[in-house]
């Protein structure tokens, strides 16, 4: 194996009934990898990422999520990845320190390990203040960057982050996304769902779907030099408007 | 007459015993037929600002106005007179595209055919599928929906809360094309979102931030009024350059935007060849810095910093 | 304004027919509960198991006891001979119902024409318990008839009836009107809170609100689907009472429609109040069936005997609106009084629902609260 891959796709494909949602995809993630994983809505993200984190069983074709099968390890791989996104993020009625406490044991840490974990968190968040208050209360920006850190307490080799930026403000979004490049550095690979198009030139490879199908996958660079525009969001646009789905 | 006008509006809720600032002295004039953004992140007051001048909460303090009539005095003339599309999706799921746009039909005392050219172009693109529930839709087809439900009366004002939040960039760009032709029919829009990018579509935008304006102009007009020099700055390392850069007292700020960077420096004389040589001695590689003309998104930045 | 009011309500029937689940639930449980309450009563009643204590041993008291043993009702699983074997029989479970006769039972038939039986009834469901000492009553005095038709002598038996673990009990057998005060108000309250505040959760509610709708109008439309399907159930109900439990309507059955309706609209105008406090689904539901539900079940008499509580819970019992529904329909169908009986009830319910009417209707507000 030359190069370490912590996700293996081929030909994964799933269908509901006659739809096929996702159809025959195949790509690798490299480890310490930032990838952008982008398509409109409904081109069938949602469903990819729900069978990489062995929510869903595939229709066929077969991947390896950190050495894991999705169809017969689910288990193992859920144990060993982190998850966040918009959605499901933290419990807002518990404090910030109680989410921490919460979702360190859950995967098994003890509580010295949590703590000396939790005090290190607050420190690079600027939240030392804020461990006692409850979750609710933090603005959204804060709330966003507090769940990721959560969500790679047990310092997962993995983490799907599902629109983790929708609606933060300009400054915060920037300051989460150095918090992503800041876990790529340390080894983490981090698996990425966005709508900002700027966000995708911070990834390191960038895969866009388009009715189910990967259209397109490389670097930034690469895409804009072979679509020969100036921006990301020129990339996504010209592949994304052949969908004939989002008008399903 | 201004289409809308806010003076001195004011807003707070309770949470916890505390006070908590919604929007503090909003002053805002909005003229007739123009596409007006307002411009913010989640929490900055967009939504409690668009309800107040659809009458649907009262102010604190302060007064205002849509279309001459006052928004408390005369909330009832003022509701038959305006569209009004809210943050998440507010149409019947379990009815069908067709009776959930004849019930709103209805619901102002007009028919569909009444209105029809008015939502034509938009009404099309999903008439095919007029006999589907709306539950069923796509993201895309929905915003059209309630954006036609919206204008079935033909309302002299729109406001449109965060129409495209969680919306994919093709149906984003759809949907301000839209609001765009809507424009030639002379009716005034309002529209709110988060995404700083489309402020440059919109005739005039305010940038809100912590319930407060800090700027209302033309998009063209804020980013000329953008005063400190603003350099891109690109290196093989973009989150070593980050680092590097922030942790360098000569750097006034620094943000990661697409593929560079953005930065301001403090006054620095010659900042091109100073900064290449701070980065050598850093061991980046491929310096490359430029100056650049700045966007809706370094204003919004540079007003937040210099106002918190 | 009225074309959009039947807009309104046609949109309101295109909900509730569109979610089937519902629908069934609203036909399906009016209907369960008659003969779920219907059967379940007389089924316990059938076979029940009882003990005899004979003191007499002798013609007069082995004949009655036959007699006992012969009816569809009883079945004598336990034949005692001592008075302290009773309470362990109870104690045990084993037995309903202990019949006690005296070891001088013919004697006193012969010479005082006067006799004393106990009857001692597990009353810890007193239903069961006054029935079961109402059947045997019935026994004991068809036997007694009997006799003096034979001997034609003055005799009477007269059963001492002695209730443990629930001495003062008073009959509630008549499920009919406790299950039709039920079914109005989930329906009517629950449905309604529910399909209103719906509207606040899904954002309708706000479009509505910025549009020339009176907040009445839209509220108002949203209960006459209700009504009507209410008044479909009151009319089942009475059907199913008639033709499967044989419990007819004695009273004026127009009187009774009509009381129907005015109950139904006080628990529209609750299920309005609720939906103006409550913001969500959730709220709504836990509102009605704690706020509601809850003090019906308990309060209107039809559960526990609203006599034997505590003055303050008796009360109490007064402000709630299907005690007085209960009231009337029992007087209206079971012993079959009119109008002139129930006026007082009548009014007060009136004056109730004119109350929560205004006090929902006011309450529900032309804007948004937050």
């Amino acid at each position: 194996m030359p190069e370490n891959y912590l996700i293996e796709v081929n030909n994964l494909t799933k269908r509901f009934g006659a739809f096929t949602a996702v159809d025959s995809i195949s790509f690798n993630v490299r480890q310490g990898e930032i990838f952008g994983f982008l398509g409109a809505n409904g081109a069938g993200k949602t469903t990819a990422i729900k069978m990489l984190s062995g929510l869903l069983t595939p229709s066929s074709g077969d991947a390896k999520v950190i050495g894991f099968d999705v169809k017969t390890h689910a288990e193992k791989i859920k144990k060993n990845i982190g998850y966040m996104s918009q959605r499901f993020s933290l419990y807002e009625d518990l404090t910030v320190f109680e989410n921490m406490r919460f979702y360190g044991g859950i995967y098994g840490l003890r509580s010295i390990e949590i703590n000396t974990k939790a005090e290190e968190i607050l420190n690079v968040l600027n939240l030392l203040n804020e461990r006692n208050i409850l979750v609710k209360s933090l603005p959204l920006g804060w709330k966003q960057k507090l769940a990721f850190s959560i969500s790679i307490l047990h310092n997962p080799p993995l983490v799907f982050l599902d629109e983790p930026t929708g609606g933060v403000d300009p400054i915060t979004r920037r300051e989460f996304w150095e918090l992503i490049m800041e876990a790529a550095n340390r080894g983490t690979t981090l698996f990425v769902t966005t709508h900002y198009m700027d966000e995708a030139e911070y990834c390191n490879r960038v895969s866009i779907m388009v009715d189910g199908k990967i259209e397109a996958l490389g670097t930034p660079l690469e895409l804009r030099q072979q679509m020969g525009v100036t921006n990301m969001e020129a990339v996504f646009l010209s592949l994304a408007r052949k969908s004939s789905r989002s008008e399903l | 007459m201004f289409a809308i006008e806010a003076i001195g509006i004011s807003k707070s809720y309770r949470f916890k015993k505390q006070e908590v600032k919604a929007l503090h002295d909003i002053n805002l004039q909005i003229l007739q037929s123009e596409l007006f953004g307002l411009i913010g992140p989640d929490g900055s007051g967009k939504t409690s600002l668009i309800r107040i001048l659809n009458t649907l909460l009262l102010a604190d303090s302060g007064t205002g106005s849509v279309d001459g009539l006052d928004i408390v005095k005369d909330f009832e003339a003022i509701r038959r007179r305006v569209g009004y599309m809210p943050g998440r999706f507010s149409l019947y799921t379990d009815l069908t595209v067709e009776e959930n746009l004849q019930f709103f039909a209805s619901v102002f005392n007009t028919t569909i055919k009444e209105n029809y050219s008015l939502i034509k172009s938009i009404y099309q693109q999903i008439e095919p599928f007029k006999h589907r529930r709306a539950g069923q839709l796509s993201g895309g087809m929905k915003q059209k929906l309630a954006l036609s439900c919206a204008l079935i009366h033909r309302p002299s004002v729109l406001f449109l809360d965060e129409p495209t939040t969680g919306v994919d960039a093709v149906s984003r760009k759809e949907f301000w094309d839209m609001l765009k032709e809507l424009q030639a029919n002379e009716i005034t829009i309002l529209v709110s979102t988060p995404y700083m990018d489309e402020a440059a579509i919109c005739d005039r935008v305010a940038l809100i931030q912590d319930g407060s304006l800090f700027k209302v102009d033309k998009p063209t007009q804020i980013v000329d009024d953008f005063t400190p020099k603003l350099f891109g700055i690109r290196t093989k390392e973009m989150f070593r350059l980050i680092e590097d850069l922030k942790s360098w007292n000569s750097v006034h700020s620094c943000f990661a935007f697409g593929d560079s960077c953005h930065v301001i420096f403090k006054d620095l004389n010659n900042e091109v060849a100073a900064c290449k040589t701070y980065l050598m001695a850093k061991q980046h590689q491929d310096i490359e810095i430029f100056q650049i003309k700045a966007g809706i998104e370094d204003c919004f930045m540079y007003l937040m910093k210099k106002s918190a | 304004m009225m074309k959009q009011f039947w807009i309104f309500v046609k949109k309101e029937w295109l909900h509730i027919l569109r979610d089937r689940r519902t629908l069934l639930i609203l036909f399906g449980m009016p209907i369960a509960q008659i003969l779920i309450f219907g059967f379940a009563l007389s089924n316990e009643v059938k076979n029940s198991k009882i003990a005899v204590l004979d003191h007499a041993n002798d013609d007069v008291s082995r004949k009655l006891i036959e007699r006992i043993e012969a009816s569809k009702y009883f079945e004598i699983t336990k034949i005692l001979y001592n008075d302290s074997d009773i309470d362990p029989a109870f104690k045990q479970g084993a037995i309903r119902l202990a019949l006690v006769l005296p070891a001088s039972m013919s004697e006193d038939l012969h010479h005082q024409n006067d006799l004393r039986v106990q009857l001692i009834s597990d009353a810890s469901d007193p239903n069961v318990g006054t029935t079961l000492v109402n059947y045997m009553s019935s026994i004991i005095n068809d036997y007694q008839n009997e006799l003096i038709a034979l001997n034609k002598l003055p005799f009477t038996i007269k059963p001492e009836v002695r209730m443990i673990y629930n001495p003062q009990l008073k009959a509630a057998y008549n499920f009919v009107p406790g299950v039709m005060a039920m079914v109005l108000l989930l329906i009517c309250s629950l449905m309604t809170s529910i399909a209103i505040v719906r509207e606040k959760e899904m954002g309708t509610m706000e479009v509505l609100l910025v549009s020339p709708l009176k907040p009445a109008l839209v509220v108002i439309s949203k209960t006459i689907p209700y009504l009507v399907l209410s008044f479909i159930n009151i009319c089942s109900i009475l059907l199913l009472s008639y033709f499967v439990l044989n419990v007819p309507v004695k009273g004026n059955l127009f009187l009774l429609l009509a009381e129907g309706i005015l109950f139904i609209i006080t628990s529209l105008s609750l299920g309005m109040f609720v939906s103006s406090i409550a913001a969500t689904q959730t709220a709504a539901m836990f509102g009605t069936l704690v706020g509601l539900f809850m003090p019906t079940l308990m309060f209107s008499g039809f559960m526990f005997p609203v006599d034997n509580m505590p003055i303050p819970l008796q009360w109490l019992s007064n402000v709630i609106p299907s005690k007085w529904f209960f009231n009337i329909v029992k007087a209206i169908m079971i012993k079959g009084l009119g109008f002139s009986a129930i006026w007082k009830e009548t009014l007060i319910l009136f004056g109730m629902t004119c109350m929560l009417f205004i006090i929902s209707i006011r309450k529900f507000d032309k804007r948004l609260s937050l």
